[in-house]
């Protein structure tokens, strides 16, 4: 019952966050703040687990592989698809939930328990639109291109311990990354990526909006925006899977 | 004027105002007055549509808020003008942004034009070279002059101010209740103040409401006040005991 009135109620906030901003030039100023905020602001944890996880990959691939007539390039491939389908997108996002989730839900919930949500609805600004839809516009923009650098530092971390540790020769990686490429799961994982945006915008943004009490709640919103949105991040990941690759 | 009739509003099934009526005067400080936990504050939010009243009637010059939709509410809100307990001032703008605000947002004015008035509105409450400056930077009283200055900047009709003194030393709390009662003239605002400082009842309350359990318990001016006889309205005003030697001429 209570999951059926979270929804509902999450389904209204969202009908009021996508209602037309006031006005457009202040929306575009704000998007781009929250683009530099949100997006620009998590270039670096992207980049750093990207070049360790794309590594650590490369790594285990190449050290679990026994049987001397599987060739070498198999690690590039093995590298290549785990982040173009899921690291990419699935697991960076989850880190991004954790990242931006609870930075979107401690502010708005501040904002709340301060009454500055209060100050603007009393000016008559639909303080749901004002708060969130340039968060989630903003996220929306940014996440592909989050998801295309991370696969380019992924890979590149993968092909230099390859050759750095001497386990996979840089020609075979390369060739490896080269092999049977499907350009779709490119396209696969910029989609999983903006649905995992939204996901990460809206439901932080509805814990931070919702929050009553005082800095103690503000904290509990910021768990539970993380916690959440980690949980449809993963189910959205399986339907999504479910309906594109098969 | 602002009228409010008949309003209950009740959180869970708990009642929180039962049957309150008042009036509020143009150019007038309005007070609404009571002890922590009394529904003022409630009865404030309702006022300004932050609460959903259950059942009731209030009226800004006559035109009902309550039977409005969404957009007729958002022409009466730009004739409002909040000054909030804890001042509300968005953390992330500086003091300039804060108080141009309310003109970036709903008016066509060039950027000059706004500064100018943002200026003109800092002055008022007497802050000059505040402009770049975070609400973090500045004291408790110069945040209260600034939300006020923020409340006024689109020349409001109604104004509205939840606890302006709370937190504030005494010297600080009479400027801002200065503030207020001059702001109110100069501007012929009904203004509505929610407050237990009896410093700015005796000082600024032409009208006074008082709100006990929920229930509009007395109302007059602060000079009837000293001559009520009303039991529950005596026991608040009296509850210090400084006070009470003063009545009973002990002092």
């Amino acid at each position: 019952m209570k999951f059926l009135f979270q929804t509902g109620k999450y389904l209204w906030f969202l009908g009021r966050v996508f209602k037309r901003p006031v006005k457009g030039r202040m929306f575009l100023k704000q998007v781009l703040e929250e683009i530099d905020d949100l997006g620009i602001g998590s270039l670096g944890i992207v980049a750093i687990i990207s070049v360790f996880i794309g590594a650590v990959i490369t790594l285990q691939t190449a050290i679990n592989i026994e049987l001397p007539i599987i060739p070498l390039y198999t690690v590039g491939v093995a590298a290549r698809d785990t982040v173009l389908l899921e690291f990419s997108s699935t697991i960076v996002f989850l880190i991004l939930a954790g990242k931006v989730g609870s930075h979107i839900a401690s502010q708005i919930g501040t904002m709340r328990v301060t009454e500055q949500i209060d100050a603007l609805d009393v000016m008559g600004i639909n303080s749901e639109s004002y708060l969130v839809l340039p968060k989630v516009v903003a996220m929306i923009f940014i996440s592909p291109f989050l998801v295309i650098i991370s696969m380019g530092i992924g890979i590149s971390g993968g092909w230099i311990a390859g050759f750095v540790t001497g386990l996979v020769p840089s020609e075979d990686f390369i060739y490896g990354i080269q092999y049977s490429f499907v350009p779709f799961y490119v396209y696969y994982s910029l989609i999983k990526s903006v649905v995992f945006a939204f996901l990460i915008a809206t439901i932080s943004g509805y814990c931070g909006y919702y929050v009553t009490g005082g800095s103690l709640e503000v904290g509990r919103s910021s768990t539970r925006a993380v916690v959440v949105s980690s949980i449809q991040i993963l189910l959205f990941n399986l339907i999504l899977t479910q309906v594109l690759l098969t | 004027m602002i009228e409010v009739k008949n309003v209950y509003k009740s959180f869970d099934g708990n009642i929180v105002l039962k049957d309150v009526s008042a009036t509020f005067d143009p150019g007038k400080t309005n007070l609404i007055i009571g002890q922590s936990g009394s529904g003022k504050t409630v009865l404030l939010k309702s006022i300004v549509g932050l609460h959903q009243i259950d059942t009731g009637e209030i009226d800004y010059d006559g035109r009902s808020f309550i039977g409005m939709n969404e957009n007729q509410r958002k022409k009466v809100r730009k004739e409002m003008g909040m000054l909030f307990q804890g001042s509300a001032l968005f953390d992330s703008k500086t003091v300039e942004e804060n108080v141009r605000f309310p003109l970036d947002v709903f008016t066509d004015m060039s950027l000059d034009e706004r500064r100018d008035q943002t200026n003109k509105c800092l002055e008022r409450v007497n802050l000059k070279n505040v402009n770049h400056l975070y609400p973090a930077e500045l004291s408790g009283g110069m945040q209260k002059r600034v939300a006020i200055a923020r409340a006024i900047s689109l020349n409001p009709r109604y104004l509205f101010c939840d606890e302006p003194n709370s937190g504030l030393d005494p010297r600080t709390a009479i400027v801002i209740d200065n503030l207020i009662y001059e702001i109110t003239k100069e501007y012929n605002m009904t203004t509505v103040v929610n407050t237990h400082d009896m410093n700015s009842v005796m000082g600024i309350g032409e009208k006074v409401i008082f709100i006990v359990e929920g229930e509009k318990g007395w109302e007059g001016t602060n000079q009837d006040i000293l001559e009520s006889d009303n039991p529950r309205l005596n026991d608040f005003i009296y509850a210090s005991r400084f006070l009470k030697q003063l009545r009973d001429g002990h002092i």
